[in-house]
């Protein structure tokens, strides 16, 4: 048996292992932040210094506000990322209700020809996907991307709604029956309200991925007026590569959206992961 | 259990309930899937599409001028994921056994720090490890020095042999968070039973670890390997972000991803080929396949007598 003793060591050699990985984790993260903060001149003097009287400085945060069109960028970003989920969570929510709810022919076939799209990354597609957005003249705005994020998001969300919506009880729906709810009724009245929490993790399983892509916005929409941010900061730091100031600012001004959607969403995320949603 | 009774009458509001998905799924991600398979198979004389049959194939995997390309992408791929599998997943495995101890104080604010690299972009991750490596900043050469191990820096991000491990590594660096998590939620699923019956036996500690709990996880090993497999082969965005389409320096960091973005899309001079970049594609696809079916075939159904 262990003695007290050991157990404090035992405990001590976890936290200095999980300190220091946390460490090696932030430093990058940190570096950036706090190096956007300074003259150019202390940035590269005192790489690791924090910002004070003399090195303190704006300069990167003016250029990229004067220079990039950031919050065109954030608010494209947001549309797409919003109009994503929406449409991921309504049309998954449906057609997961369809196939947990109902027993018809092809039911089977159907959760497999969704659940398909799990593995295989829409991106093997993407020749085609640009063809029919070309086609369709779709290119350049940000339904294509809308749409692209949709048909991907939805696999995944299929899955996890429809084992969250075979739990929600029988009785509820045939009460509602009885009472002469409609089909749809019943969906949106009774059952989407009670999957709301499935609903939520698949939102935050599908929100970062889509806020961050760069492969889609780069080859379906990179015209100027539909950049998403993360698009429109690759192609500003890109321009500016030797404006240090200018690309720190850059760095920490798209950090901080993801930093603060992660702040609101974490628990939801790290609960959906650890919960087993996804196994 | 008949769900319903009224078998008589068709039930539209089940197609009503499944359009909307069928319809985008299959028309923005089944059809154009099979449509890159299909395109693949032609190619573009004076103007228009002739079909080669697999002449693309043959080009791709023999003709020197596309298959030097082709097979350096691919071993540079396989050098990527074979990192991840012999870095990031063990790193995210022992970090999970970690957090996993019980009465184990800080344990969430541990888990949010490291997950914090996962949620940022690759834009942000490239450029920032860009500069840090840089030799023009000094981060990486200071902080080497203040351990005395200055002689170890070199510029690893510009020089051919080092440039491919070195952004693996940062891959890693961002993507070690989903191992841990997993391996984590995995860890706490074990009933505390079997941990206590192991206890009694005098099993505790590390040999606990490997003889009771590695075992059991080994479904979830197994799931986050697939993950890493998938993601890896069909990556892309950190090698743009940090090198560029042409994923220099001298190709030394081109990966499957970043080959089918330039042959498709074009880059500086060349022009665009989609029935090449749909060629490139249809092999990844092909790989990709393989490695699921590996898997699902392979190494799930075999260990699904672990699960309780």
């Amino acid at each position: 048996m262990h003695k007290p003793s050991q157990n404090r060591l035992n405990t001590y050699a976890a936290h200095g292992a999980l300190m220091l990985y946390t460490l090696i984790a932030l430093f990058p993260v940190f570096v950036i932040v706090m190096n956007s903060f300074k003259t150019r001149k202390a940035i590269f003097r005192e790489p690791l210094a924090l910002p004070d009287g003399d090195s303190f400085s704006l300069i990167g945060y003016e250029t990229v506000l004067k220079q990039g069109d950031f919050f065109l960028y954030f608010q494209n970003s947001m549309i797409v990322t919003v109009g994503s989920l929406f449409f991921i969570l309504l049309f998954g929510a449906m057609a997961a209700f369809a196939l947990a709810e109902y027993r018809f022919k092809g039911n089977m076939i159907m959760g497999l020809y969704l659940a398909l799209g799990i593995m295989i990354p829409i991106r093997i597609g993407t020749v085609a996907i640009l063809e029919l957005m070309v086609q369709t003249g779709l290119v350049n705005t940000l339904w294509a991307l809308i749409l692209v994020y949709t048909a991907q998001g939805l696999p995944l969300a299929v899955f996890i709604l429809s084992e969250f919506i075979r739990q929600v009880s029988d009785e509820l729906k045939d009460a509602g029956r009885i009472d002469g709810l409609s089909e749809y009724r019943i969906f949106f009245r009774l059952v989407l309200p009670l999957v709301r929490p499935a609903m939520a993790t698949v939102a935050v399983f599908n929100m970062i991925p889509i806020w961050n892509d760069l492969w889609f916005p780069l080859i379906l929409a990179p015209a100027e007026e539909v950049k998403t941010l993360t698009l429109g900061s690759q192609v500003f730091i890109g321009q500016f590569v030797t404006d240090w100031n200018a690309v720190l600012s850059a760095l920490s001004l798209a950090i901080l959206p993801v930093m603060a959607l992660y702040i609101i969403f974490s628990r939801q995320l790290i609960r959906g992961i650890t919960s087993g949603a996804v196994k | 259990m008949a769900k319903h009774p009224n078998r008589k009458q068709f039930r539209w509001h089940i197609i009503i309930f499944l359009m909307p998905a069928v319809l985008v799924y299959t028309t923005v991600m089944i059809y154009p899937l099979l449509a890159t398979l299909w395109l693949s198979l032609f190619t573009e004389v004076d103007q228009t599409r002739v079909f080669v049959g697999l002449e693309n194939f043959k080009t791709l995997f023999g003709e020197s001028v596309w298959s030097d390309q082709f097979w350096n992408a691919l071993v540079n791929n396989l050098w990527f994921f074979i990192i991840h599998m012999l870095v990031q997943n063990p790193i995210g495995i022992v970090l999970a056994a970690i957090l996993s101890q019980s009465k184990l104080r800080f344990s969430s604010v541990y888990r949010s720090a490291i997950f914090v690299p996962t949620i940022l972009s690759f834009v942000i991750v490239g450029f920032a490890w860009k500069l840090i490596l840089s030799p023009i900043w000094g981060i990486a050469p200071g902080l080497l020095d203040a351990i005395g191990l200055k002689v170890l820096y070199a510029p690893w991000l510009g020089k051919e042999a080092s440039a491919l491990t070195a952004l693996s590594l940062i891959s890693v660096w961002q993507f070690v968070g989903i191992p841990m998590m997993l391996i984590y939620a995995a860890l706490l699923s074990i009933p505390e039973e079997i941990l206590e019956a192991a206890e009694v036996d005098g099993i505790t500690g590390w040999s606990a670890f490997f003889k009771i709990k590695l075992p059991l996880i080994l479904p979830s090993i197994g799931i986050i390997s697939i993950l890493t497999f998938v993601a890896n082969f069909n990556a892309f965005d950190l090698i743009y972000a940090a090198q560029g389409a042409l994923a220099g320096p001298d190709f030394s960091t081109d990966i499957l991803g970043t080959f089918m973005y330039r042959t498709f899309f074009g880059f500086q001079l060349q022009l665009g080929d989609p029935h090449m970049g749909s060629a490139i594609a249809s092999a990844m696809f092909g790989i990709i396949l393989v490695g699921v079916c590996v898997y699902l075939f392979g190494i799930q159904s075999r260990m699904r007598r672990y699960q309780f």
